[in-house]
């Protein structure tokens, strides 16, 4: 079928009162940017509906988008017709023959936003049901779970037909709560927490610490792409790149073992405040969960987050591993993340750190640094990246391999 | 020329020979190798693996490299000996497997494992039934082949995948080596299959590369120890050009399968058809769906087999004995004698083997040399 536009139906924002506005603004915004390499769209985004012209572009693929896009609840591929009731007629007919099997049970939905029309909601079911009854052998009416709800949808400009329903991504949409900085390893969980902040949202830019030479440039490149993957939830995401070595080098210099993890962690949570301050986001994201490594103990989670008073918000935080991993594998950060390269928190790693580091201590360990100078060097020779949809870093050869295989 | 030889070996496509070539003399680091070059092999090798899975729809990790369908069997067999010596050494197969895996486990019953041969119905065929009563307390591995090599009769993996089901430790192998781009992707993928081995030159890779699909958790010893490659259980610098050109291979063999396997099917029937109304021809193979459809086994009493062969190859036309293993040592084909063939039929069997680069043209061409030779044979034995 040669659809002509996508009708979008909003989620949660039609319970959002005054700020409707505001939510769909910014849907129809994702939506474009979304949306952004489909030269033919026009977009609309009105009160109750958006509505996507297709003007010829390939509806499946630009379906395939819109499902990633946070604050749509569902949305259907129609096709225009004229307001001429017998043109209305031959394009049902099409529309149902396509599907149909033997037996199939199906209902008219019609729905009238111009109420000028020369048929009412019930003229309009009953002529287009009873053509189809005599035009399709074989099929029946069924007003309770039929195979097919065909949808007509009156409107000023044409009538609009669509048979299905295809579900969103749900949540809000990315922006409308405002922006925030997520901590960005190369693991599994940071992703899981950027995806569910954005689902809520969140916009996120993402702060990645380096360690090089200790690092290597593979580590940066993955977290880079593991950023490409969550670009199709918002169309471009900034990424911020934290030098880190010599921080990690002077701590590993002066700090007893069993603090440098966490004395580590309180320079990155400083540095990624400073972030925050510097580009107004309002609180920190990152992917801890409760007790799976030393760093992510209650006793360590309150002593690293001793240096800063913003929120920091753990999505994961009491989640398993496994409830993780599958988020990670249905947004396929997953077999990334597990790529072997060194990141900046597994080097320097100590071999016994503490599990239950005390507030005092690691206050009285960082006496001996010079801590604003450290953090000041590291936010002067911070980078930012802005990845778009379909960016690659790990693996540019890509297109070549490509030929090759 | 008419090549019908293709379970002995098959053509290198050109493009995959193109492969072979740029990967040669472009992309020549070691993959082990920490520096940008290395990476970018690296890189090459872990898409090569990843364009592999995906077209078997199983994971990145599951896929090993190997050289080929020899090694596969082998580490599949000893490896699994190996890892699982502490729990049992008992080891059940089939009657008509390749010597691949036959020559393996005399080696391990020299060392003390036990193993039953399962025996095979006149199709070639081992029984489910058959299998479950041999399953022991101490079994470790049941390998059996999907696609026979001398007669193409395909296992019934699935009744053994269900049998298997109740004895989830035992390690279950299917040598796959002749059932790509065959038609039987859902026999191989189904979940209980724990081990699969590929040789790239079956379907138009290079020699002397292959892989192995071993599923997520289960164990296997290395037979080959060395750098580390392979997760460690399978040392060797990587053969990136033949790596890189049997994915390619891979993915241009299973391209438009349906269609391929059709015209296969239908030159084996066209041919089955005409030959198996002669009154001195014996046809093994079948053309229900019991078979493969590439592989064409059948005797002229009274002639033997080398005989045939050589006097096809005087029209160009080039067929086998049964195995290309075999042929040269003039010995009996193991599955004809595990189907019970007298020896004076089973020396007399040749075998045709099709690919997707055969036509019905040769088929037809096929059948009128076949029918000249026929009667020249007629003739002499008369």
């Amino acid at each position: 079928m040669q659809y002509t536009e996508i009708m979008v139906r909003y989620g949660e924002l039609s319970t959002k009162g005054k700020n409707r506005k505001n939510f769909i603004d910014r849907l129809g915004f994702n939506v474009r940017e979304s949306l952004h390499s489909f030269e033919n769209l026009v977009i609309k985004a009105h009160r109750d509906r958006m509505h996507i012209q297709l003007h010829g572009e390939d509806y499946e693929a630009v379906m395939k988008r819109l499902k990633q896009v946070f604050g749509i609840q569902n949305f259907s591929p129609s096709i225009k017709v004229e307001r001429d009731i017998e043109k209305v007629k031959v394009t049902a007919v099409e529309m149902v023959k396509e599907k149909f099997k033997e037996g199939m049970t199906f209902k008219i939905n019609t729905r009238r936003s111009d109420h000028n029309y020369q048929y009412d909601t019930n003229e309009m079911n009953d002529i287009l049901g009873s053509h189809i009854l005599r035009e399709v052998p074989g099929i029946k009416v069924k007003m309770k779970n039929p195979d097919m709800t065909l949808r007509c949808e009156v409107r000023a400009d044409g009538i609009y037909l669509s048979h299905e329903k295809i579900d969103g991504a749900g949540g809000l949409p990315v922006g409308t709560a405002g922006k925030a900085m997520l901590m960005l390893s190369g693991g599994i969980d940071s992703p899981v927490a950027g995806y569910l902040a954005m689902k809520r949202g969140v916009d996120i830019e993402m702060v990645h610490f380096f360690s090089p030479p200790y690092t290597s440039e593979q580590a940066l490149n993955k977290a880079k792409d593991l950023t490409a993957k969550l670009t199709p939830y918002v169309g471009k995401i900034r990424f911020i790149q934290v030098p880190f070595t010599e921080i990690q080098e002077t701590v590993k210099e002066k700090v007893p073992s069993g603090y440098l993890m966490t004395i580590q962690r309180r320079f990155m949570l400083r540095l990624t405040e400073a972030i925050a301050q510097r580009r107004k986001g309002l609180a920190i994201f990152n992917g801890e969960a409760l007790g799976q490594v030393a760093s992510q103990t209650l006793e360590s989670m309150a002593a690293i987050n001793d240096v800063t008073t913003m929120p920091i918000l753990r999505p994961v935080v009491s989640m398993d591993k496994n409830e993780i991993i599958k988020i990670a594998q249905d947004i396929d950060t997953f077999d990334l993340s597990i790529m072997p390269f060194e990141d900046c928190c597994t080097i320097f790693a100590p071999p016994a750190p503490k599990t239950k580091p005390r507030i005092d201590k690691a206050r009285y360990y960082e006496e001996r640094l010079d801590v604003d100078a450290l953090v000041q060097r590291a936010l002067d020779g911070i980078e930012i990246t802005e990845i778009k949809i379909g960016d690659t870093f790990l693996n540019q050869e890509k297109k070549v391999f490509a030929e090759l295989l | 020329m008419i090549y019908f030889d293709n379970s002995a070996t098959t053509q290198v496509l050109p493009e995959v020979l193109s492969t072979y070539n740029a990967v040669s003399e472009k992309i020549w680091g070691n993959p082990s190798s920490l520096h940008a070059m290395g990476e970018q092999a690296f890189n090459l090798l872990e898409q090569s693996r990843k364009q592999i899975a995906d077209l078997l729809h199983c994971n990145i990790d599951e896929i090993y490299f190997t050289s080929g369908g020899t090694e596969g069997d082998n580490w599949v067999v000893k490896g699994t000996a190996i890892e699982k010596r502490p729990y049992g050494r008992h080891i059940i197969t089939s009657s008509v497997e390749h010597p691949a895996v036959l020559n393996s486990l005399h080696q391990l019953e020299k060392l003390g494992y036990d193993v039953t041969y399962l025996p095979v119905d006149e199709n070639g065929r081992v029984s489910a039934e058959d299998l479950k009563t041999a399953i022991r307390k101490d079994t470790i591995l049941v390998s059996i082949m999907a696609v026979n090599n001398e007669v193409g009769a395909i296992q019934p993996l699935k009744e053994i995948a269900a049998v298997l089901e109740d004895f989830p430790k035992i390690h279950f192998h299917v040598d796959a080596v002749q059932g790509v781009g065959k038609g039987i992707q859902e026999l191989l993928e189904q979940d209980r299959v724990d081990f699969l081995t590929f040789s790239g030159h079956k379907f138009h890779a290079p020699r002397g590369i292959g892989f192995m699909y071993k599923k997520r958790g289960r164990m296997i010893a290395p037979l080959m120890s060395g750098g580390g490659q392979e997760k460690a259980l399978r040392s060797g610098t990587e053969n990136l050009p033949a790596i890189a050109s049997m994915a390619k291979a891979l993915r241009l063999t299973l391209e438009n399968e349906e269609k391929k396997v059709a015209q296969q099917k239908a030159i084996k029937e066209k041919i089955y058809n005409h030959i198996s109304k002669r009154s001195k021809v014996t046809v093994f193979s079948k053309l229900n769906d019991e078979f493969a459809p590439h592989i064409l086994c059948f005797a002229i009493s009274g002639v033997r087999g080398e005989t045939i062969v050589h006097a096809f190859e005087n029209y160009d036309i080039y067929i086998s004995t049964t195995s290309a293993c075999s042929s040269k040592k003039g010995i009996t084909s193991g599955t004809l004698t595990a189907m019970k063939i007298p020896d004076n039929i089973a020396t007399s069997a040749v075998r045709v083997s099709l690919d997707e680069k055969n036509t019905l043209a040769e088929a037809d061409k096929f059948i009128e040399i076949f029918d000249v030779l026929y009667e020249k044979f007629k003739k002499i034995n008369s």
